[in-house]
């Protein structure tokens, strides 16, 4: 059994949290993510679970890692400025290996920027924020449906591999509203489980180590310091050092092909759009409007780790056209995987692309 | 109470300099916790960055060592989230008064119910010895070298003013004094503030005249006051000298706290 609600996309993600588990939010007030906050302020008490509004964002990412360490499926909400103030923790998550969710409704940036229009400029700060080498797993969504479906998603690939999941969402998906299909149950995949006795970082099947949840008299030691495998500062040993941090990153990147969420739509065709988040929307009415099937759509929702592999399954592809609300940051991304030449189709200020633009640009690249 | 009860042996020995007052910090917080006879399972060590900060570390329990001044933020979390846990934080002057003092006032006016250990050593001995925001005026660190120049913080009056229920300040001299300090911190409900005022000889003791560790340990004692006799003096308008340090229970009260166990209880 399923139920239909007509929902606004930050409420639908709050809702998606719910239904996921979610137990503890920590969060700041920005627009355009607040009502992501507000529905949880509302609704998470009452389920017994915790609702906590921090002083700064600095302070909200920090309460969602501690709270992740006693066990609980722990998130927050924000948008850029607010974004930029949690890269110091977000490093911490995935130096820890803490699962966590933050989503992310982007709006114009750099700085203070638009808060009240839509963007896609934090794409690469997502990827690469923090300092030092990490990987995490960032999921766009381009509808309300999304909004719910990726961040249940987001909670248990969350789990499933230890790293900060993002829903990179944006100011028109967070704000829209639509017809949205909810189940009843959702999917639930726990962490990785901690043996105890054995050393709490010391990684399993897929470079992923057990989680040794606090109050469980484990005596797990977490520190941001590069550590052995027994938790402990090692910060001087270059060869461990090298080690963990490859296999941070590794532990993602060589899952590239399981993390993959995309649609492959006309994979004949020679004029080939990419899109991401509210770009899909306007080339999917592109393509409603064209005719013909002479258009292909490769549309993603697992941006990152970008799957790669994805772009090969379009083998007569002349041009890839990547519509983004942003001077190229993905385009960027897919040229290094191609040869095919990639036409980036930047758009800022707030507004969407229309269907007019990206015809026309069909016209002049045929 | 051993060394051996509370300590990771596979852990020692530790970081501190030899004559460091972190270790007496340290012991004193276990023993407090110690005579709580709480399960260590049920107990959580949660710390920012510097050398106080370390402490977690070689606790046998949970810890959380986490980023610069952020540590009441993540124990923010941690208490929140699992209100049965007994969450002590160690931090010290510089992360908890400069880089962390937003998240110390907000932790401080919620009330929460954690004991915060502040080994205020007034510089930043990690990193060699620069200025904190504790150093005193007038003394001298690496970028103070002319003196330091600004006014030192007042973190216990900050505490109170920003509404902890228990505030209590000693120094690394008065060890049955802060031990005591500490348990009522842990027994009292809400936010617990213990102030203990230590000494480091690599980077304060050596640019500031204190040639051997007892001299600086001499100066906290001969520069405390017991608040009470503070009271006294100040009713008999006697004059209170700018360089003294306030020791004793500066506060105590009961206004209402968050993540206290039993009222987080849902029906």
């Amino acid at each position: 059994m399923t139920r239909t609600e007509f929902w606004q996309g930050n409420i639908a993600s709050a809702e998606g949290a719910l239904a996921a588990g979610c137990r503890f939010f920590g969060g700041y007030p920005i627009t355009p993510s607040t009502e992501v906050a507000e529905h949880m302020a509302a609704k998470l008490p009452k389920r017994g679970g915790v609702f906590i509004q921090m002083e700064d964002e600095l302070a909200s990412i920090a309460s969602v890692i501690g709270a992740a360490w006693t066990g609980a499926r722990a998130m927050t909400s924000t948008s850029g400025p607010g974004f930029s103030l949690m890269m110091e923790n977000i490093g911490y998550a995935a130096m820890t290996e803490t699962p966590c969710v933050i989503v992310n409704v982007q709006r114009g940036g750099p700085s203070t920027g638009q808060p009240t229009m839509a963007a896609q400029g934090d794409m690469m700060q997502c990827r690469f924020g923090s300092h030092g080498d990490y990987a995490v797993i960032a999921l766009c969504p381009a509808s309300v449906q999304e909004m719910y479906d990726l961040t249940v998603k987001a909670f248990n690939l969350a789990d499933q591999y230890r790293v900060p999941v993002f829903l990179m969402a944006d100011e028109v998906i967070g704000h829209m509203r639509e017809r949205i299909i909810v189940p009843d149950t959702v999917e639930h995949t726990g962490r990785p489980v901690f043996v105890p006795g054995t050393p709490p970082f010391k990684p399993k099947a897929g470079l992923i180590p057990g989680f040794p949840e606090f109050g469980k008299g484990y005596g797990t030691h977490v520190t941001g310091l590069t550590h052995d495998e027994q938790g402990y500062p090692c910060a001087t040993n270059p060869g461990l050092h090298a080690t963990l941090v490859k296999r941070l990153v590794d532990k993602i990147e060589l899952a590239t092909k399981e993390l993959a969420d995309f649609d492959v739509i006309n994979p004949e065709a020679e004029q080939v759009f990419i899109a991401y988040g509210a770009p899909v929307r306007t080339v999917q009415q592109v393509l409603q409007n064209l005719p013909d099937k002479k258009t292909g759509f490769l549309r993603i929702r697992t941006v990152w780790p970008f799957p790669s592999h994805a772009l090969a399954l379009f083998g007569n592809a002349r041009h890839f056209i990547v519509p983004e609300m942003n001077l190229g940051q993905i385009a960027r991304e897919i040229e290094r995987h191609t040869l095919v030449p990639v036409m980036s189709i930047p758009k800022l200020g707030g507004d969407l692309h229309t269907p007019a633009e990206l015809a026309s640009i069909l016209e002049v690249g045929s | 109470m051993s060394y051996e009860d509370w300590f990771r042996q596979d852990r020692l020995p530790h970081i501190y300099c030899a004559g460091c007052g972190n270790g007496t910090i340290i012991n004193c917080t276990l023993s407090a916790v110690d005579s709580m006879e709480w399960k260590k399972e049920d107990t959580v060590f949660v710390s920012g960055i510097g050398c106080s900060s370390r402490a977690p570390g070689y606790i046998v329990t949970d810890s959380l060592h986490t980023t610069h001044g952020r540590a009441l933020a993540f124990a923010t979390g941690v208490k929140m989230a699992n209100p049965s846990l007994h969450v002590i934080v160690f931090t010290g002057d510089g992360d908890l008064a400069a880089i962390g003092g937003n998240h110390f006032i907000h932790a401080c006016r919620r009330n929460i119910d954690l004991t915060v250990v502040c080994m205020n050593n007034q510089i930043y001995g990690m990193t060699g010895g620069q200025g904190s925001p504790t150093t005193p005026r007038g003394c001298l660190s690496t970028t103070t070298p002319y003196g330091c120049a600004e006014p030192a913080f007042d973190l216990s009056e900050l505490a109170i003013a920003a509404g902890a229920n228990y505030v209590s300040r000693w120094t690394s001299y008065h060890v049955k004094e802060l031990e005591r300090a500490v348990k009522v911190g842990l027994e009292t409900p809400g936010f617990s503030f213990i102030e203990a005022l230590t000494q480091c000889p690599t980077n304060f003791g050596r640019r500031n005249k204190f040639r051997r560790v007892a001299d600086q340990i001499e100066y906290l004692k001969a520069h405390s006051l017991l608040k009470v006799k503070r009271d006294r003096m100040l009713e008999h308008g006697e004059n209170i000298p700018e360089d003294i340090y306030v020791v004793g229970e500066l506060m105590r009260r009961n206004r209402p706290a968050m993540g206290l166990p039993n009222k987080e209880a849902k029906p």
